[in-house]
């Protein structure tokens, strides 16, 4: 029995009947932590990309190399090093909450690359244009190069938000209870890990055929010209 | 002094073992990838099959689940895996689904030109594809899978989940022993970054061997 649902161990598809409630359970926080996380990775990846192209080098350097540090070390000693030393110095978040920062983390070196590029990627005789109208700056990224730049960006940010859900089964390895963690859990107490482990695969690969169509169709129907801020 | 052994002495032998990992499936994985990637675009409908359910699938899940179920489930049904085994094959078989779409890109991406001109000279499909179509391919392919194998590295930190000593799990060792986080993690950290470093000037020196053999361009391989 887990979140109060008991299961049937009568046969194997009784007991897969009896486990998908509490696997969609599991699929829920899943999904809560992949939208925590991407939101974080979308806000830091855009402050990292803006903070390298900085003028100055006592800044863009440091948050360059920080950007590859974190893009080139693995997740899960990332997720590690936030639930572990987060608390010796008295900050102590819900395994949830450090869970959805490190995959925000994990991603902002990512998110950060793929706004660099799409920003980098508008003509330069945009960026003239403007000058020659006398725009500022400010004008300039909200009229011109930010409206021409999302139509680049969210493809890239689409793939990297259906492999942030698949990664989120590694936050079970801090106790966060999500899908892999649950199956894993009631392997454990029934000692009949293929039926649960055989489903969460399954259950994975539907959502993220879902997710990848859902991506897939927000593309196709962006103008490529781009899209107004106001 | 002693202090700095205690730390280094486990996370040194954690490395051997990750780099043990990260190479080996990286060969595996590449083996995948061009039997997979080849055969999606193969006219026999059962490797064409094969192929595309094998990528889907493995693109589709979890690495992690991929790894539990080969380590938990299938002694379930009988087939017991050491867990070196079940990490790598685990490893190969996720990097190597990654890898076939980067083989499928590369070869649809070259020009049609090029299989019309070895029709015309009468080659036969298979010379065409090792002769004509993968050199140029292989040269396009360079940049994503050096990608690839640094992502490929820092998967590996999963099989410490699956009881294996690399890294990962040392460095969870060093922190039981020494009750500290910080240095065990951050040295953690540290090594897998100049790992990552070292692959990637590795993947790019390859890249301009393979460059100069295929006689492309310097500048076009590393564009």
């Amino acid at each position: 029995m887990l979140f109060g649902i008991p299961w049937d161990t009568s046969s194997n598809v009784a007991f897969a009947v009896s486990i998908l409630p509490i696997l969609l359970r599991g699929l829920w926080v899943t999904l809560q932590a992949t939208v925590l996380g991407f939101a974080i990775a979308l806000v830091l990846g855009l402050l990292l990309a803006i903070l390298r192209m900085a003028p100055y080098k006592i800044i863009s350097w440091p948050v360059g190399f920080f950007t590859e540090f974190v893009k080139n070390t693995p997740l899960l000693v990332q997720l590690y090093f936030l639930y572990f030393v987060l608390p010796d110095f008295g900050i102590v978040f819900p395994a949830f909450l450090t869970g959805a920062i490190a995959l925000g983390l994990q991603y902002s070196g990512y998110t950060a690359e793929v706004y660099r590029a799409g920003i980098e990627a508008i003509p330069r005789g945009q960026w003239s244009a403007a000058t020659a109208l006398n725009m500022p700056l400010f004008l300039t990224y909200r009229d011109v190069v930010i409206p021409q730049a999302i139509p680049r960006i969210v493809p890239a940010m689409g793939n990297y938000l259906v492999s942030m859900l698949k990664d989120t089964a590694i936050l079970s390895a801090v106790t966060v209870m999500e899908l892999l963690n649950v199956a894993n859990i009631i392997g454990d107490r029934t000692f009949r890990y293929f039926v649960p482990l055989t489903m969460v695969g399954a259950i994975f690969l539907i959502v993220t055929l879902i997710s990848s169509t859902l991506v897939r169709f927000i593309e196709s129907r962006l103008p490529k010209d781009g899209i107004p801020l106001r | 002094m002693d202090e700095l052994q205690q730390l280094l002495a486990p996370l040194l032998r954690g490395t051997v073992v990750t780099v043990q990992l990260a190479l080996l499936s990286t060969v595996f994985g590449g083996i995948l990838a061009f039997a997979a990637g080849i055969g999606k675009l193969s006219g026999n409908w059962l490797v064409k099959g094969l192929s595309v359910v094998y990528i889907e699938i493995f693109r589709g899940t979890s690495l992690l689940v991929q790894m539990f179920w080969l380590f938990f489930a299938l002694p379930l049904i009988g087939i017991s895996l050491d867990p070196f085994v079940a990490g790598v094959a685990a490893l190969s078989l996720n990097i190597g689904a990654y890898g076939a779409e980067v083989v499928r890109g590369a070869i649809q991406a070259v020009p049609v030109g090029q299989y019309e001109a070895a029709t015309a000279v009468n080659f036969t499909r298979r010379y065409t594809l090792w002769n004509v179509i993968l050199p140029q391919a292989l040269v396009e392919m360079m940049p994503p899978f050096g990608n690839l194998v640094v992502q490929n590295l820092k998967d590996t930190a999963l099989v410490s989940l699956i009881t294996l000593t690399d890294l990962t799990f040392a460095a969870q060792t060093v922190r039981n022993l020494t009750h500290e986080s910080i240095p065990a993690f951050s040295a953690t950290l540290v090594i897998y970054f100049v790992l990552a470093m070292i692959f990637l000037a590795g993947m790019r020196w390859l890249e301009r061997v393979i460059a100069r053999r295929v006689g492309v361009a310097h500048e076009r391989a590393q564009g």
